[in-house]
């Protein structure tokens, strides 16, 4: 079929880096005998880094002014309306306010902070999965992640009478289980992405009809209450489950950095990497594991928040327009995203739909996504 | 060669999908309902009244889905693309739950226009927008901006069925995809499309074998790129928008079917979309037989089997081929 050219045209989005810089810099200096064209090139190549560098700065800072604001915003709107004095006051103690205090430490923080560490790990997981498979519709909510992790908390739901941590428990096991059976799968000698997104397709369908089957055996009302569970939603958070979360990811976060290089070299295919030192197959089974590692425990904790995962990447990566791998940026994106997305379902809507956080991420990143695909002036990469 | 066990077997499928079910009919009884009824006889009534509609509608739909999913993969050059991926299926399924919440329609056979409806819509405006910006419509735009619909579609969906339980409790066995209860008439009203789009879909062979090498490559062969992606997305529009009518929004036909053909006769799309639209009627059928053979006397929809059926299928091929679009 479209052999090679999936594999050329795939991760034109996927996140290789292109553009003049890698290509233009291989190709002319070795074989450039007079000094002019090399050093014209050289200084055209130093600009562009420079310029992008400086996007970059811009943009990451821009995203995490954008996440803080939105987080200000969580903290002070409300029933209770709060000052920006009084969401300090409460938060570093010195108020005496305890109403404040209460409000913001035990109501407002503990649902923000699970809505960061969310969209955080949906964020990065998907660029890792989009990247690493050289797929931009490979992330976990297309690979069956998410769907085992629907199926084992529907299943919790519908067949146990679960609740609360038992789901998130039963979610988690889907969820891992299916990342097990797709390694199972897709490993013959070394990890290839196409075999494992295929592979995690077949299982996704799988799963949704399992979903299907318990949602159209049970009562109507239990079915709604799965369907709110498989939208996504920060409404059950605690400082436990916060907590929980935090120590999952405060272990995965630093395991990503360190094969974020890795992945970065892999990104120039696999011979070059295997030159310059990398094991491919290796780096691709760790970088998988990680994602799907960071997919289960956030969809564990708040359902799968749709769309936030797929997004995030497509989105850091046309903001930085370099096509560069854009980790950083695509976990704030997320961050953004779930954050932005509960504001506007708690306080911009009305309040007796309680409108869950995954309601708004799909509505509102979706078309912000067509936006930015059919207003490009750069390259969609 | 292919083509004529696949053909013998859509034969023994359909035979089996005409025989089978809650209440077995032998084939001899099934041929004589055929030719010569006998009024008031149970098992000719069984067969010309549920199983041949039912037997039709697979066959239609089967074909649809099938060529629609090896045009999309075609199209959009991502193995992983089904026939849904344009926002077919999230438009049917926005439509026929607006019918529903909004209009109190409560049946299979009234929801089709709106599925209909609901599909071309969503393809348009998903085509419109990935040709808008800079470089017109190329594959990932296409893939990213119709997953993209589909999220803002599933959307909107998921805040009426929260709020709306009667509308749930109809969406959710719409929602499935199943072959049971359509009446014949239903068939007939969408065939001209599914002809129509299969005729076109076996048209573009060529250009999805040019458009395979790349766009750029395309355009040096003689191609007019522009003009054969709109070809090849009319006719997704048509086979996938009469079988979301027909049978719900069933996707994994299309996504597993061209993998199948690939592996049979290699990377010639004017093949693979032969191949591809004889053998979707093939898994079609195949899981709806066994959907009714597995719960009898109830049975379990054709759209969940289908998938249980093809995974393994789809796992197999992945795990022998090192050519899946390598």
């Amino acid at each position: 079929m479209s052999a090679p050219s999936t594999t050329r045209t795939g991760p034109a989005s996927a996140g290789r880096p292109q553009g003049p810089s890698g290509a233009t810099a291989g190709r002319v200096a070795p074989d450039a005998s007079s000094p002019g064209p090399v050093e014209v090139a050289r200084r055209g190549l130093v600009a562009g880094r420079r310029r992008r560098r400086r996007r970059r700065a811009v943009v990451t800072v821009a995203l995490a002014a954008v996440a803080l604001t939105l987080s200000a915003l969580a903290l002070m709107l409300g029933d209770f309306r709060l000052s920006v004095g009084q969401v300090v006051g409460a938060l570093v103690g010195s108020d005496d306010d305890l109403a404040a205090r209460f409000v913001v430490v035990d109501l407002r923080a503990p649902r923000l902070v699970l809505g960061v560490l969310v969209g955080l790990a949906f964020g990065l997981a998907g660029a890792l999965f989009q990247s690493v498979l050289r797929n931009p519709l490979a992330s976990p909510d297309v690979i069956g992640i998410s769907q085992g992790a629907s199926a084992g908390a529907v299943a919790a739901l519908l067949l146990g009478g679960a609740t609360g941590a038992a789901v998130s428990a039963s979610a988690l096991v889907g969820g891992a289980l299916v990342g097990l059976l797709l390694y199972a799968v897709a490993w013959r000698q070394g990890m290839t992405g196409h075999r494992f997104v295929l592979a995690g397709i077949g299982v996704a369908y799988v799963c949704s009809s399992v979903v299907g089957y318990l949602l159209t055996r049970s009562e109507v009302n239990e079915a709604q209450a799965a369907l709110l569970w498989m939208t996504g939603s920060l409404a059950q958070a605690t400082w436990g489950l916060v907590v929980t979360l935090g120590v999952a990811l405060a272990v995965l976060v630093p395991l990503v950095v360190l094969v974020a290089r890795g992945l970065d070299l892999l990104l120039l295919g696999d011979e070059q990497a295997a030159g310059l030192g990398i094991r491919p197959e290796v780096v691709r089974a760790l970088v998988i594991a990680l994602g799907v590692a960071l997919a289960c425990v956030a969809t564990a904790a708040a359902g799968p928040v749709a769309f936030v995962a797929f997004t995030a990447a497509p989105v850091a990566r046309r903001l930085l327009g370099d096509g560069s791998l854009a980790l950083l940026q695509a976990a704030l994106v997320g961050v953004v995203l779930v954050v932005g997305a509960d504001v506007v379902a708690q306080h911009l809507l009305p309040a007796d739909l309680a409108v869950p956080v995954g309601v708004v991420t799909g509505a509102v990143g979706g078309p912000y996504l067509i936006w930015l695909m059919a207003s490009g002036r750069t390259r969609t990469a | 060669m292919a083509l004529v066990v696949l053909l013998l077997l859509v034969a023994v499928v359909a035979l089996a999908s005409l025989a089978w079910g809650a209440r077995d009919v032998a084939p001899g009884q099934v041929w004589r309902a055929l030719v010569d009824p006998v009024a008031g006889d149970n098992d000719h009534l069984v067969v010309r009244d549920l199983r041949v509609p039912r037997t039709l509608i697979g066959l239609a739909a089967g074909a649809a889905l099938g060529a629609a999913g090896a045009l999309m993969q075609g199209v959009t050059r991502n193995p992983i693309a089904d026939p849904g991926l344009l926002g077919i299926n999230a438009g049917a399924s926005l439509a026929v739950v607006a019918a529903i919440a909004g209009l109190g329609v409560a049946s299979t056979a009234a929801y089709l226009p709106f599925a209909f409806g609901g599909a071309a819509v969503a393809a348009l405006v998903v085509y419109g927008a990935a040709s808008l910006g800079w470089e017109g419509v190329t594959p990932v735009k296409l893939a990213l901006v119709g997953a993209a619909f589909t999220a803002t579609a599933t959307s909107v969906i998921t805040v009426v069925l929260l709020t709306d339980r009667r509308t749930l409790d109809e969406y959710r066995f719409w929602q499935v995809g199943s072959l049971a209860n359509r009446p014949l008439d239903v068939l007939t009203t969408v065939l001209p499309f599914v002809l129509v789009g299969l005729a076109l879909a076996l048209a573009a062979g060529r250009v999805l074998n040019a458009l395979a090498l790349g766009d750029d490559v395309a355009r040096g062969l003689g191609q007019d790129v522009t003009r054969g992606r709109l070809l090849v997305v009319t006719a997704v529009v048509l086979l996938c928008g009469s079988a979301v009518s027909l049978v719900g929004p069933i996707a994994f036909v299309g996504l597993v079917v061209p993998h199948v053909a690939r592996a049979v006769v290699g990377p010639d799309y004017r093949w693979i979309v032969v191949l591809s639209t004889v053998l979707g009627p093939v898994v079609l059928l195949l899981a709806d037989v066994v959907g009714r053979l597995v719960a009898r006397p109830g049975e379990v929809e054709a759209g969940l089997v289908v998938a249980v059926i093809g995974a393994p299928v789809l796992v197999a091929l992945v795990r022998r081929s090192q050519a899946v679009a390598a």
